[in-house]
């Protein structure tokens, strides 16, 4: 039974349709006005090395009177946004520090202005920058001299563990005692298999450790990059190096098939539990507190994690990542920095580029936690000594193999994820069986985007 | 179902003296079907325009080839080369299967917690308002901020959730891992779910059980029917009705979710709870494979759409009983 | 009549306290999810993943200050150098060693949630209660149809929708801009609205905007003189049921957003601090975004069930 209103609502009701209509017409009056003064955006992912560069930037801002807006991304939804970002040509971004395996599609697609007249004017020569950083973030087509990015970020996979933990006398002793080698860092994976099995489930300082933290993440890029650092070493390539794009015996090859179930094996045996989507900040947060032995992670979150109060300084030790039984290589990662060719200001872009690729500049990036890829810092003789990490990472340079980076990377890498997250963490079928599939996948999408797949 | 009310008098002594407000020069003033078009009419252009006109685009789209990120090559037609590479895709296969037993496996658990729910409340018990309120609150909330508050809770070494399982059977917390384990995910997103939407049901549930008359239930104790016989032939079956529709709802939103389990779980482990919303975002705004999700797209809505559309003529026969 | 012990009708005091027991003890396991974030929204970054989670701790606004500010860690040593902090929320900070840098982009996420949530919300209750009075009062042609078609649209799932829309938002420029959200909601929520409205204006007798046609008025007047003012409760609710909608998407929100336009739903499971997701700054943020629903449910209560139900079912 309902009563009827009176109208003394009415005149509340009035009032608050008033208030919508006010809020809604403003709104839709609102769009921001074109900004007058100087300024740039820069768009790159939310991790150390972006704070540093903040840090950096004042400098330019200082010089040119430019000021910088920074827009940050977690790295779980970095590929996502600024692709979409890309994509929608938005305008949100001047200056993009895309990941390198973007360029094949920023390239094609015309995202990022071509920065081969640019390089030319300014004498800014590629040459002065460490050849596999001038192939990973700049080039497309690769080995080509088309440049796309200036080097910005120079990364890879490597190593941290608890050297305290591997200095105290009775691990030794107990490590020497079971394998009748010396306890240090890990030269192959075998190696590393074994000192992460020795300490998995050790007590040290009353708490229970875990032996290693490895990349499981599922939905970007986690697992990827984490798994390639033992394929590679296993003899996994991407297609005959003969002829390219030819996939079948070299994607999943038996030897490759092999070095899937090692990465297996060592997530089932030694590592700690409940990390079945971890990736770059699980692994800071494993280490830092004191979980694990050995940590898997960029070579950007190094500095950070060498000032840390609890684990870093003489408890922190790092290695390169180590060789398998039929090569030696390490994912690459880093980025390059690029123009987008939406913006409306690119005149400004490309002057904090010109600023950013002077040796002063580059040399302060590395000291504020940035890596430099210009050869001048990276080959000076006093750089080996500047930080703990430092020899580990020229080491690491001259070893880094890239995933593709095609156009149709983006749906190479997802394959890539789901069948490999599949096997390694969901427990489908065999290695071979995954990699059969990721072949199948992987022509397919070359069949999409045009390119004859040469069967054997 | 208008029902008749008792006038108002303050309402009818306004509606007698119009005089005051009528303007001088009088109109005739549009005419019914003028009104009832211009009324109707910007409604229905918004809807043809925000969701016709896209569908139409989007049928066109999925019988192309085009990928947005290699929007360089030139677009090819395929025809319905889309549809049978969907169609006879295991994969996606194996998706509709996860997506239908979440669909069941909550809809059922949510009918049984959220009915069981109504009948208690039923009781009418002191304060029963006050503590269904509360109950209510975990449905208003926004699915993607329950998704991502749960991946805190069901944590195996931090998460609280762990914490009292082990405390209550003993197991060490960080044995198991809710939302990482094979065997345990799809159970986990269905408990989350039923945590959401159970309350929904419960809802439904309470009207149909008030819309009883009494004197059905008074008859039957005159005729010395037990409780049991009771709930059997006069509770379950005149409350079919509601459940019917709060299972069509639930079963409907269930089939199109997305953020609550992307969050939760990210589809993972693996594949074990990619629903097929996250496969089509997936395919659509990672991959960027445009022309081969608007054909997936086409395929689930023309999925949902037939089903629903059953399953109302059954509900109105239901009803009409 | 005595209540028996096994009547339905009538429940025995005993059977009511089980039933309320049982109830009580549903809900408030019910609510301790909830409890538990916005208790993680005053611990500090250690208690917050501290193991075995803690239940009593030191409240502290570590977490709100963490959401509202960017913040920079510092040497000891700069630290020392700087001026002492004079604000409460500066203390706190640079006892972690941090200085902040800045505020946080929440507050323009906020605000672009109030806006697209009420600007999305007045425009369709606008349409649809003009669109429901005419489905309620006039014949029009092929109405169940109509109104079927209506419903219909809110069966596909966001993110199929979400691919044509991006692509004409991209040739219209609405990208991540509040207009183009504002649109895409009202036309989700139009659906909604109609169906209600619907439903609230059938209740309105007719025979009060006849006796005001056979008065003079004109239709219109007698809309907006007879039918609106009896309505108002009715389109309230429409209106908070539309603003809880368009609270809380996250779909389209994160697909067609990513800066300008951003609301709250794609933004708070992103807060991250220093290592992984900051939690205490996410659960405030939570909390917070939280609260209105929390008003507008307990202001609903009555029109709950007809609200969940599109009209449906009334009580």
């Amino acid at each position: 039974m309902r009563k009827l209103t009176t109208g003394m609502k009415s005149g509340r009701a009035g009032g608050a349709l008033a208030l919508f209509a006010g809020v809604a017409l403003s709104a839709m009056a609102s769009q921001p006005a074109a900004a007058q003064s100087k300024q740039l955006t820069l768009c790159w992912a939310a991790w150390d090395p972006a704070n540093a560069l903040v840090e950096l930037g004042k400098d330019f801002t200082k010089q040119s009177g430019i000021e910088m807006k920074y827009e940050f991304v977690p790295w779980t939804s970095y590929a996502d946004r600024f692709l979409n970002e890309l994509n929608s040509h938005g305008k949100l971004c001047d200056l993009i520090i895309g990941d390198s395996q973007w360029i094949g599609g920023a390239a094609e697609n015309k995202w990022y202005v071509k920065l081969n007249d640019f390089f030319a004017k300014e004498n800014i020569s590629m040459d002065d920058f460490v050849p596999a950083t001038v192939t990973g973030y700049s080039q497309w087509p690769k080995n080509t001299a088309n440049y796309w990015a200036l080097p910005a970020m120079a990364d890879a996979v490597g190593w941290t563990y608890r050297k305290d933990w591997f200095s105290r006398p009775d691990i030794q002793a107990a490590f020497k005692a079971k394998h009748g080698r010396d306890l240090e860092p890990p030269k192959t994976y075998d190696e590393l298999k074994q000192i992460a099995e020795f300490f998995q489930g050790r007590e040290i300082d009353g708490k229970k450790v875990y032996g290693a933290y490895i990349f499981t993440e599922r939905g970007s890029e986690g697992i990827t990059m984490g798994i390639t650092n033992v394929l590679y070493n296993y003899g996994f390539n991407y297609d005959n190096p003969k002829k390219p794009y030819q996939m079948q015996g070299f994607v999943n090859s038996a030897d490759a098939a092999k070095g899937l179930e090692f990465y297996k094996e060592l997530y089932k045996c030694c590592t700690a539990p409940g990390l079945t989507n971890a990736y770059m900040q699980e692994g800071l947060d494993a280490f830092k507190s004191g979980q694990v032995a050995m940590q898997m992670n960029w070579f950007a979150f190094f500095p950070g994690l060498y000032k840390d109060p609890n684990v870093g300084g003489d408890k922190i030790g790092f290695f390169v990542n180590p060789a398998g039984p039929k090569a030696h290589f390490t994912q690459l990662g880093g980025q390059g920095i690029s123009v987008v060719a939406t913006s409306d200001r690119k005149d400004d872009a490309l002057k904090y580029i010109k600023w950013f690729a002077q040796p002063s500049v580059q040399q302060k990036w590395w000291e504020l936690g940035g890596y430099s890829a210009l050869k001048a810092v990276v080959e000076a003789p006093g750089f080996p000594k500047s930080a703990p990490f430092a020899p580990q990472f020229l080491a690491s340079m001259a070893i880094v193999k890239d995933f593709w980076a095609e156009p149709s990377y983006a749906q190479l890498l997802l394959d890539m994820q789901k069948r490999v997250h599949d096997y390694v963490v969901a427990d489908k079928g065999t290695s071979q069986q995954a990699l059969d599939l990721l072949v199948k996948d992987w022509t397919k999408v070359f069949g999409e985007q045009g390119k004859r797949v040469a069967a054997e | 179902m208008t029902t008749i009310t008792q006038p108002d008098d303050a309402a009818i002594s306004r509606i007698h003296s119009p005089t005051v407000s009528r303007p001088a020069w009088r109109t005739r003033g549009l005419s019914d079907q003028t009104i009832a078009w211009l009324f109707v009419a910007p409604t229905i252009a918004l809807l043809l325009a925000i969701n016709i006109f896209p569908l139409i685009w989007m049928i066109r789209l999925s019988f192309t080839s085009l990928n947005l990120s290699m929007s360089y090559l030139p677009l090819r037609v395929v025809g319905l080369d889309n549809f049978t590479d969907i169609l006879t895709d295991e994969d996606v296969w194996l998706r509709l299967q996860t997506t239908a037993r979440f669909v069941i496996s909550s809809v059922t658990l949510q009918v049984i917690v959220g009915f069981g729910l109504a009948l208690l409340i039923n009781r009418q018990f002191r304060g029963h308002s006050f503590w269904t309120t509360i109950i209510l609150l975990p449905m208003m909330l926004s699915p993607a901020v329950v998704g991502n508050f749960w991946t805190l809770l069901f944590q195996p070494q931090i998460g609280p959730f762990n914490y009292l399982i082990s405390l209550l059977t003993g197991v060490p917390p960080s044995s198991f891992s809710m939302t990482g384990e094979v065997a345990l995910a799809p159970w986990t997103i269905v408990l989350v779910d039923t945590w959401m939407w159970a309350p929904y049901v419960m809802l439904i549930c309470l009207a149909g059980l008030r819309s009883i008359p009494d004197y059905i239930y008074e008859a039957a104790e005159v005729d010395r029917a037990s409780a049991w016989r009771q709930f059997w032939s006069i509770t379950l079956p005149m409350t079919v009705p509601f459940l019917m529709l709060a299972v069509l709802f639930r079963a409907i939103e269930n089939f199109k979710m997305f953020d609550m389990v992307n969050l939760l779980t990210s589809g993972g482990p693996g594949s074990t709870t990619e629903l097929v919303s996250i496969t089509l975002k997936r395919a659509a705004f990672e991959k960027w494979r445009t022309g081969y999700s608007s054909a997936l797209a086409i395929i689930l809505f023309v999925t949902v759409f037939g089903a629903a559309n059953i399953y109302v003529k059954l509900l109105n026969r239901v009803k009409q009983r | 009549m005595t209540a028996t012990a096994h009547s339905i009708v009538q429940a025995s005091p005993r059977a009511k306290v089980f039933a309320g027991a049982f109830v009580i003890l549903y809900a408030v396991i019910t609510i301790l999810p909830l409890l538990w974030i916005v208790a993680t929204a005053f611990k500090s970054q250690s208690d917050a993943i501290a193991y075995p989670p803690k239940v009593i701790f030191q409240p502290t606004l570590e977490g709100f200050v963490n959401l509202f500010t960017v913040r920079t860690r510092q040497t000891p040593d700069f630290i020392a150098k700087l001026p002492p902090p004079e604000a409460w929320y500066d203390k706190l900070v640079r006892q972690r060693d941090m200085v902040i840098a800045g505020p946080s982009k929440v507050v323009p996420r906020f605000t672009n949630s109030l806006i697209i949530g009420f600007g999305s919300t007045f425009l369709a209750v606008f349409l649809g209660t003009l669109a429901a009075y005419a489905f309620s009062r006039f014949r029009i042609p092929l109405a169940d149809d109509l109104l079927f078609f209506i419903l219909s649209t809110r069966m596909m799932p966001p993110v199929a929708v979400a691919i044509p829309i991006y692509l004409m938002y991209r040739h219209l420029n609405l990208t991540d801009t509040r207009l183009g959200m504002i649109l895409l909601y009202t036309a989700v929520n139009v659906s909604l609205a109609v169906w209600l409205l619907k439903g609230f204006i059938d209740e309105i007798p007719r025979e009060y905007e006849e006796a005001a046609l056979v008065d003079g008025y004109t239709r219109l007047q007698a809309l907006r003189k007879v039918v609106l003012p009896q309505a108002v409760t009715g389109i309230a609710a429409t209106a908070i049921f539309c603003l809880i909608f368009s609270w809380n998407e996250y779909a389209f929100a994160v697909l067609l957003t990513s800066g300008e336009a951003q609301t709250m739903p794609p933004f708070i499971p992103f807060i991250i601090g220093e290592g992984g997701q900051d939690w205490p700054a996410v659960a405030a943020a939570t909390t917070l975004f939280v609260i209105p629903i929390v008003l507008f449910t307990i202001l609903l209560r009555k029109h709950l069930l007809r609200g969940i139900t599109f009209g449906a079912v009334r009580k």
